[in-house]
């Protein structure tokens, strides 16, 4: 199975409109899916400027793009992706 | 409530808008237009009951977002008008706070309450309990009267069916000194009489009815202007933004501004003063010494807790030196302290070294109307370093581990933390002050907010990446002594 890469946007905006909080993956990520997921923190994605910061913070699971991004909401998009990658 | 909201969120989103628009070619047009943009003709109403009680919330937003308050504002006043005179006024408005009161939910008061899911009990432990007779059996279910309610949450603890709650209003419950509070029409009001200016009811308020004025427009006026500005940051910023002082003061520049200045140095000025002061003061059989560099201690000092005044040190704050530093070094630049919290706002207001204040959220902002990438910055040198003690004033325990260190085994310092200010801190102070000891420690150091200032109402980090980020950065700065 292919591993899910999760990448988490560190941009100024990002940051500002809330990844500070997404910073506690860098922890749950690793201890909860081990070698399944990886996750990397990386510089501007650049969807703010395309898109609009009132929908930062943003994270990548795979090629989707997740908007206005909680713990919750990534964890989610985690989770559907390693269902569809066993199927 | 957890700063990861939706209204925290917004409110971030209006300031950059904001400042966007004061930094494109037509402000007072785009400011006005800030509500359209963010709820265009057709879009979903995501919060309110139509777009147009959308719109004039963004609106009411934007105006205090500008410095201006609500209460009493007219309606009839273009947003263009309230931009203009934002960049027209001598100096900031003396209150910090202002409610929207078209934002405020008018909550139902603060009551204990028997919900649906009371079964109807033979056992009756509520009635039984209550030792105010409120409690009475109405068609088979229990029912509080509350005139006679003491709100004392007995029955609440012993329902077996949890069936019963204590409904909270959500901004006066984390008032801790009963400043705000609803007006005839069940709206909250605030009383700056009694107002330490601590940001926990802004912070609380679900429906982000509760606006910081903010300064942000004033100070970006000075430096289109031309003036010197320089900007003051303190020593909790290390841990705000994903990247180090040294690029922060890149991106201030950027910004415009004509220096940066760490005011961790003038932290190393108070510890080291704390700590003659405290020497003294053990010398001379004081029983305990209180620390005095937090606004919002100091505030409910000054307001509320007058009889623990002897007892607080008389050193002058961070903010206080560091300013002095500034003013010395560019007699004709205009200062910002740059802050983690509001209370720092009323402490400007009586300093006259210090000009604005900027906090996080604002500066966070105004990077990304800047469309500044932190990360990528070349980082820029300070003239002088700030020591480690200094630069974790910040944390919970910080102040008094640097008077403990600048007092060098000079005394015998045994510190107790008081992190976070409400009702029982307060209460615990008052006892202190009443006994004339205090059994913990000599040294107390009062935070207003919990975690340190790392725990401040406009901080964008949450506490534990913060205090996290800012350990890792002091721990190879050289020490204070």
């Amino acid at each position: 199975m292919a591993k899910v890469k999760v990448k988490m946007c560190m941009g100024t905006t990002c940051f500002v409109m809330g990844a500070s909080d997404l910073q506690e993956l860098m922890d749950i990520i690793p201890s909860k899916y081990g070698d399944d997921v990886e996750i990397q923190g990386v510089p501007c994605l650049d969807l703010c400027s395309t898109s609009s910061e009132a929908k930062a913070p943003y994270v990548m699971v795979d090629l989707t793009v997740v908007s206005k991004a909680t713990v919750e909401s990534v964890l989610e998009e985690i989770e559907r992706k390693l269902k569809n990658g066993q199927e | 409530m957890d700063k990861n909201n939706q209204a925290a969120h917004l409110k971030k989103e209006i300031l950059i808008k904001t400042i966007k628009a004061f930094l494109s070619d037509d402000f007072g047009e785009n400011t006005r237009l800030i509500p359209f943009e963010m709820r265009p003709k057709g879009y979903e109403v995501p919060y309110r009951c139509c777009i147009y009680k959308e719109r004039e919330i963004l609106r009411n937003r934007i105006i205090a977002s500008l410095g201006f308050s609500m209460e009493g504002a007219d309606e009839r006043i273009l947003l263009s008008n309230y931009a203009k005179w934002a960049t027209e006024r001598e100096k900031p408005d003396e209150h910090t706070l202002t409610v929207l009161e078209s934002a405020c939910k008018g909550c139902v008061p603060n009551r204990i309450f028997v919900t649906d899911l009371c079964q109807g009990c033979v056992a009756r432990p509520c009635l039984e309990n209550c030792k105010f007779g409120a409690i009475s059996i109405v068609n088979g279910k229990s029912q509080i009267d509350s005139s006679k309610c003491k709100n004392c949450t007995k029955c609440i603890q012993v329902c077996p069916y949890h069936a019963i709650v204590k409904i909270v209003v959500p901004c006066e419950n984390a008032c801790p000194v009963d400043a705000i509070s609803k007006d005839e029409q069940g709206h909250a009001r605030i009383d700056f009489d009694k107002c330490i200016a601590c940001g926990k009811c802004v912070s609380s308020c679900p429906f982000g009815a509760i606006h910081e004025k903010s300064q942000i427009i004033d100070i970006l006026y000075k430096i289109k202007q031309g003036k010197k500005v320089v900007a003051m940051i303190a020593p909790s910023i290390a841990g705000q933004l994903p990247c180090s002082i040294y690029q922060l003061k890149t991106a201030f520049l950027k910004c415009g501004f004509y220096d940066v200045l760490e005011v961790a140095q003038g932290a190393d000025i108070t510890a080291t003063n704390e700590a003659k002061e405290f020497h003294e003061r053990m010398n001379e059989g004081q029983p305990f010494m209180t620390t005095s560099c937090c606004a919002g201690y100091n505030n409910l000092v000054d307001k509320h807790l007058n009889e623990i005044a002897p007892f607080r040190s008389d050193t002058k704050t961070p903010m206080y030196y560091s300013a002095e530093i500034c003013r010395e070094k560019y007699p004709d630049a205009v200062s910002v302290f740059v802050s983690p919290c509001m209370a720092k706002k009323t402490e400007a207001m009586n300093n006259p070294n210090v000009d604005y204040v900027m906090n996080y959220e604002e500066m966070g902002a105004m990077f990304v109307a800047h469309k500044i990438e932190l990360s990528e910055l070349e980082p820029s040198s300070f003239d002088s370093e700030a020591s480690r003690e200094g630069r974790n004033f910040g944390i919970t325990g910080g102040v008094a581990k640097s008077v403990e260190i600048a007092d060098n085994g000079n005394s015998e310092v045994k510190p107790h933390l008081v992190n976070g200010i409400n009702k029982e801190s307060i209460r615990a102070l008052k006892g202190f002050a009443k006994k004339g000891q205090c059994e913990f420690g000599n040294l107390i150091e009062v935070m207003c907010c919990e975690g340190g200032c790392v725990g401040g109402n406009d901080c964008l980090n949450n506490v534990r990446t913060a205090t996290k980020a800012i350990n890792e950065f002091t721990k190879d700065s050289k020490p204070i002594v």
